[in-house]
């Protein structure tokens, strides 16, 4: 922080508003898994507070991801609604998005939603060998790949041998 | 639209990797409802995402490589590198605008396409210019899927029926001309490292060519295939050259823009 910052937000101001930052980014979600917020996503990288200037830095999951721009004006939007007028949403491309940046509380959530969280921690070969994935409906192990490709880029589709159901898995990245 | 004062060489060099992951992505999007069963539809669809993904995030560079020399000048903007440029000023690989052809033809231009990338980007990562190397990371990743899904295709084809396989075949057979394009150096490729750094070594063609020969003929030997004997070699985007096959893409591709300049949804 510089000295021009600090000479309008003292430290403990400070520390109040990035807590209510962070509280804000937790009530926005993923247009397309709307049970996960860009926090559960693992999508916010930094945030910045410079002379009332609030800087969110995101990052994509993947390069083509259609959300991305909305998920951005949606982040601008739930800020104003709380009375922040100078937003300023970075994108920031490296390091690059993985998984494993998912919270524990978001895989249990995508898990309750119907779609398998991804199975392994960080990129590895191994992920593309075809492991077994649990039917996040009846948890049988007994599963298979119908598609590497899902309802959306991030997803495989998978079904369940013993419930019949077929399920979305949240690949590895 | 070319920065003229050293900046050229890097220009060129994104220019190259975006044109190109633009136009497979393009061609791989008319594939939109016409996939052989609605998952592959899907697949392939979402390929094209990520491909056209990568594509902005390239030009997006491009772009700021322009206007960081252009002060003076209207910025330009992704947009305009996509839709305002013509046919000889791509840079794309002749493989990515070669026609879809049949769903093996198609795949057979996937697994030798995302293979070069996949070898490409993971020497990429390692670049001076730390857009570029961001750039590679992210999109490795994504390649790394496609990589697995085409090479399965080839796999089940190669490996099926007699008339899967007899396709499969024709489709090796008809690209494999346009695969040695990907390995030369030239104008856009290489040079933005040589000129940044003099006594580094950049990206080495020679290498990512043995892995790319080698992961191909693992593949195809799997496939039951033959790899091709060693042939002529197709090479256009040095000079902007390209097949007839680029000007119907652009004709479609860039409509709205040309016939209603500055339109926007």
């Amino acid at each position: 922080m510089n000295q021009t910052s600090q000479n309008i937000i003292s430290t403990s101001s400070k520390e109040k508003t990035i807590k209510k930052v962070w509280d804000i980014l937790n009530t926005v979600n993923d247009p397309e898994i709307p049970v996960l917020s860009v926090i559960d996503l693992g999508i916010v990288r930094d945030i910045k507070i410079d002379n009332e200037i609030v800087e969110v830095i995101i990052t994509p999951t993947y390069s083509g991801c259609p959300a991305m721009d909305m998920i951005g004006m949606n982040i601008r939007k739930a800020f104003l609604k709380k009375g922040f007028e100078k937003i300023k949403i970075s994108y920031q491309l490296s390091p690059a998005w993985t998984t494993d940046w998912m919270s524990e509380q978001g895989n249990a959530k995508l898990k309750s939603y119907g779609i398998a969280p991804p199975t392994s921690k960080t990129f590895h070969t191994d992920y593309l060998k075809n492991l077994p994935i649990e039917c996040p409906h009846c948890h049988s192990m007994n599963t298979k790949l119908i598609s590497q490709f899902g309802s959306t880029a991030c997803k495989a589709l998978y079904q369940c041998e013993d419930c019949g159901e077929p399920f979305d898995y949240f690949k590895c990245h | 639209m070319s920065p003229n004062n050293g900046k050229n060489d890097l220009f060129n060099y994104v220019l190259h990797l975006a044109d190109s992951s633009l136009i497979m992505g393009h061609r791989l999007s008319e594939w939109t409802g016409h996939g052989p069963m609605l998952e592959q539809d899907i697949a392939i669809t979402n390929i094209a995402l990520d491909l056209i993904g990568q594509a902005r995030n390239f030009y997006q560079y491009a772009a700021d490589i322009i206007n960081r020399n252009n002060k003076e000048e209207k910025n330009i903007t992704e947009d305009n590198l996509a839709y305002l440029r013509d046919v000889n000023n791509f840079k794309n690989l002749l493989i990515t605008e070669l026609p879809n052809g049949d769903w093996a033809k198609t795949i057979g231009k996937i697994f030798f396409f995302s293979t070069w990338q996949f070898y490409y980007y993971q020497k990429l990562m390692d670049s001076d210019d730390k857009q570029m190397a961001a750039i590679a990371e992210k999109s490795l990743k994504e390649v790394t899927y496609h990589v697995r899904w085409s090479k399965e295709w080839v796999i089940r084809l190669g490996d099926g029926t007699e008339e899967s396989k007899k396709r499969m075949e024709m489709a090796i057979h008809d690209l494999w001309p346009y695969t040695g394009e990907m390995f030369l150096l030239n104008d856009t490729k290489g040079i933005a490292f040589e000129s940044k750094n003099k006594d580094r070594t950049y990206i080495d063609f020679t290498l990512i060519k043995n892995d790319w020969i080698q992961k191909v003929k693992t593949v195809l030997d799997e496939a039951t295939l033959l790899l091709p004997e060693d042939t002529w070699m197709h090479s256009g985007e040095k000079k902007g050259i390209h097949t007839e096959h680029l000007g119907y893409i652009l004709a479609e591709m860039q409509f709205m823009q040309r016939a209603y300049p500055g339109l926007e949804w």
